[in-house]
């Protein structure tokens, strides 16, 4: 039997509500005992102490909001460069986007990207599939089929469910299975000439604009379909003021409607593209100080369930042309917690409702069984230093893509250890990130 | 301090007035020092620290646009064009500054009075003039901007001159060689070189620009020459008015300063100049007005519309006309009232001036590259 103790730790577990001093005894990859009152006696004399120094210990975030490029753009990123920058960050769980090459629209394809992220296996990949085939926007996927190997929602990726005859149908379709529908929350015609947010920036820098309700217009037509259908939806990276109010609205109402948003909606504005600044070409676009700061009161109260990283790894080639024609999207997964922390360091939510929205609500609209400190899960932890002043520097990403609009920038926050059952699979100490994956040996 | 916070101070410091300007919500005095500091791009200011603007010399290795151009600034190009012109008028037009200096006019987007006017420009300082067309070569074959400015950039350039179809495209390409960059138009931002031949023109008929009341009339969301004449009339302490159906204004057009009328007639009422701009058909996708005809109807300038305007109001156009779309052929060709052709033949002075002072620049400590 091989046990750790995980020792002089704040413990924060949004789903009990914990926020206290204590330990963590880690048994065979599960946790064993959690608590302020973890004694030693209980603990074998053989077993590994760790002692955390008084950093915090969290659930391993989950980030439902992540692009792989395999299969299809290795050169961009692969399963395992994903999955070493996502234990960098402090990920133990993600949900990875169907808008590869081929789309993952059949079980086969589905079946096959879970298996590569086993081979891995330095944290639980979860795909979704896409929601119709082709991400055509026409036929609907084998929901069921699909339910059953393994994918955890139905989504067009980056691309919105346009047609309402569609979207009916999937969301009347997938109540069956219990999978929420992901959408990509723009009207795609008003949003199809722009790279910016309609206003003053755009019309400065001869962009084409996106008016900023393209968003909400998008939201409120689905939540009259939730409300025709008792469908369960999911609207990712909400960022604006008027989308999550109307979010807000259908939750006290008691539809099935849950959101999610993206660290540059609450760090950023649209003036970070100034200058053409591609790395901060967003998709939605960055938005007004209004609606940014919107995004922040909405994560605070609540409306906002989850914050996802949205990472969208691109090359150079995509990136270092002219504003409108780069490809919008950056990488996050190993900026999701700094830029997150912000928000506490701002006073603007406590530490605790932070990793919640990074742990036990993303964790509750995927359906999986991780995100809490309970005793008898599996032992997938993060223990990292809130305070610790940080410049975020791309260049030392793991991921293949450097696409951040946060490089050079300061912070405040960085991961010390990443546990993923029971094993440590990223060590600030070392730098290391846990024993090679098989494959990975092969090509060595 | 909060993140965004954060990230805006570093942009205020970068280009602090346009966060001024949103944040504070009141607009500086156009013209005044601290609206002209505000403007300062950073593309633009990243040159600047060494060499003051005092008005003695045009402070920066690139001209990329008006935005963060300060009135002597412009005052000691327009000046210098003033010379240019008078040499232009004289049989033997030839100068020796640019000799054995090489200037290449990089065109990603189709232009023959622009490119010629850069040529001519050239050549009579005295440099050698190379003309390049790139939508016809090396984009088709999968060529990114990047690798052509390289590949020039190679070739040792003293000045590219350059034109292209997305905004944002030459300020991209002038982080990427080490010679001088001029902007000769990028996608719907900024047309430096046509303000300034503009202002030229009006300066020398009215003697000055400050206090006049200049309507810009038409295409204005499209349109890269009414930002850039914006932003140097608004510098040079002229009011400025637009005037188009909303479906041509861009948002928050009025965030620039500018009075915004849909009318024409009580758009026009009362101005000094009239600027008529292209309808940029070309970059429309999509319908942004019913016809030809309801536009003239309502936008096309006519004599009739004219009367609302001073009695000598002057009519702008940086062509190439739509002659019975944006401007009746009279109105045109009316030699008391239309700079129209003036303003071709400011073009050449001022963009020798621009390339006079730029080259200058080259030998100067203060404007070694980066």
């Amino acid at each position: 039997m091989r046990a750790t103790l995980y020792k002089n730790a704040r413990l924060l577990d949004p789903a009990s509500r914990l926020d206290a001093k204590g330990a963590v005894l880690v048994r065979d990859g599960k946790i064993a005992e959690v608590g302020p009152n973890v004694f030693v006696d209980a603990i074998q004399a053989d077993a590994e102490v760790v002692d955390c120094g008084g950093r915090c210990l969290a659930p391993g975030l989950v980030d439902m909001r992540v692009q792989t490029r395999e299969p299809g753009e290795e050169h961009m990123e692969t399963l395992a460069s994903l999955q070493h920058a996502a234990v960098a960050g402090g990920v133990t769980t993600l949900a990875t986007l169907p808008n590869t090459n081929p789309i993952i629209d059949d079980v086969s394809l589905l079946e096959f990207v879970e298996r590569l992220a086993q081979e891995v296996g330095l944290v639980n990949v979860h795909p979704y599939a896409a929601a119709t085939k082709g991400m055509r926007g026409e036929e609907m996927t084998e929901i069921g089929l699909l339910s059953a190997s393994g994918a955890v929602g139905f989504t067009d990726g980056t691309k919105a469910i346009a047609d309402p005859v569609v979207m009916r149908r999937l969301l009347s379709y997938a109540t069956m299975f219990g999978r929420p529908v992901i959408q990509h929350p723009e009207e795609p015609t008003l949003a199809r000439e722009g790279c910016a947010t309609e206003g003053e920036t755009a019309t400065r820098l001869g962009l084409p604009g996106i008016p900023s309700c393209a968003e909400v217009m998008m939201i409120e037509r689905d939540l009259q379909l939730v409300r025709l259908t008792g469908g369960r939806y999911h609207a990712a990276h909400v960022s604006t003021g008027a989308a999550i109010e109307a979010i807000r609205r259908a939750k006290a109402e008691g539809l099935a409607v849950t959101c999610d948003t993206a660290p540059h909606y609450f760090a950023l504005n649209e003036l970070a593209i100034v200058d053409y600044r591609t790395f901060a070409r967003m998709s939605p676009p960055l938005r007004s100080e209004a609606d940014r700061r919107a995004v922040v009161a909405g994560v605070a109260d609540g409306t906002i369930d989850a914050i996802a990283s949205d990472h969208n790894p691109e090359d150079q080639d995509s990136k270092r042309v002219p504003f409108a024609q780069a490809v919008p999207g950056a990488v996050g997964l190993e900026t999701l917690l700094p830029i997150s922390l912000g928000l506490h360091h701002d006073g603007a939510m406590p530490l605790l409702d932070i990793i919640d929205r990074l742990t036990a609500r993303p964790a509750a609209i995927l359906g999986l069984e991780v995100g809490r400190l309970s005793v008898g899960a599996w032992a997938d932890l993060v223990v990292f230093e809130p305070d610790r002043a940080v410049r975020i520097d791309a260049s030392k990403f793991r991921s293949k893509s450097k696409n951040s609009p946060f490089d050079g920038k300061p912070a405040q926050g960085r991961v010390w250890r990443t546990v993923y059952r029971g094993r440590t699979v990223f060590d600030l100490d070392t730098e290391a990130s846990g024993p090679r994956s098989r494959r990975e040996s092969a090509h060595a | 301090m909060s993140l965004a916070c954060r990230s805006t101070s570093w942009q205020s410091s970068r280009n602090p007035g346009q966060f001024e300007i949103r944040d504070g919500g009141c607009l500086p005095v156009p013209g005044s020092a601290p609206y002209n500091d505000a403007l300062m791009t950073s593309a633009i200011a990243s040159d600047a620290a060494a060499a003051p603007s005092d008005g003695s010399r045009y402070p920066y290795r690139h001209l990329l646009g008006i935005e963060g151009l300060t009135r002597s600034d412009i005052n000691f190009l327009l000046d210098r064009a003033d010379g240019f012109v008078e040499q232009n008028r004289q049989a033997d037009k030839k100068a020796s500054t640019l000799r054995g200096r090489t200037l290449i006019n990089l065109f990603f987007e189709n232009s023959t009075r622009t490119r010629t006017s850069f040529e001519l420009a050239g050549k009579r300082l005295g440099g050698d003039v190379i003309n390049m067309s790139v939508s016809t070569s090396s984009i088709k074959k999968g060529e990114t901007l990047i690798d052509t400015a390289m590949t020039l950039n190679a070739m040792h350039p003293d000045a590219l001159v350059v034109r292209h179809s997305d905004s944002g495209a030459v300020h991209l390409l002038a982080e990427k060689v080490n010679c001088s960059v001029i902007n000769a138009g990028d996608g719907s931002h900024e047309h430096p070189t046509q303000a300034l031949l503009d202002a030229l023109a009006i300066r020398r008929r009215r003697g000055t620009l400050e206090g006049l009341e200049v309507a810009i009339c038409g295409d204005v969301s499209h349109s890269r020459v009414a930002r850039s004449n914006i932003h140097l009339l608004s510098i040079m302490g002229a009011r400025v008015r637009v005037v188009a159906p909303p479906t041509l204004l861009p948002a928050g057009i009025e965030r620039l300063g500018v009075e915004v009328h849909h009318d024409m007639e009580r758009g026009i009422a009362g101005c000094d100049i009239v600027m008529m701009l292209r309808l940029q058909t070309e970059r429309m996708k999509g319908s942004y007005v019913p016809s030809i005809r309801e536009y003239f109807r309502y936008y096309g300038l006519d004599y009739e519309k004219l009367l609302a305007a001073k009695p000598d109001a002057l009519i702008m156009h940086p062509g190439p006309m739509n002659r019975g779309v944006e401007i009746d052929s009279v109105v045109a060709d009316d030699i008391d009232r239309s700079l129209i052709r003036e303003q071709v033949e400011m073009g050449v002075a001022v963009r020798m001036a621009v390339l006079d002072a730029l080259v200058t620049n080259q030998t100067e400590p203060w404007a070694k590259n980066q």
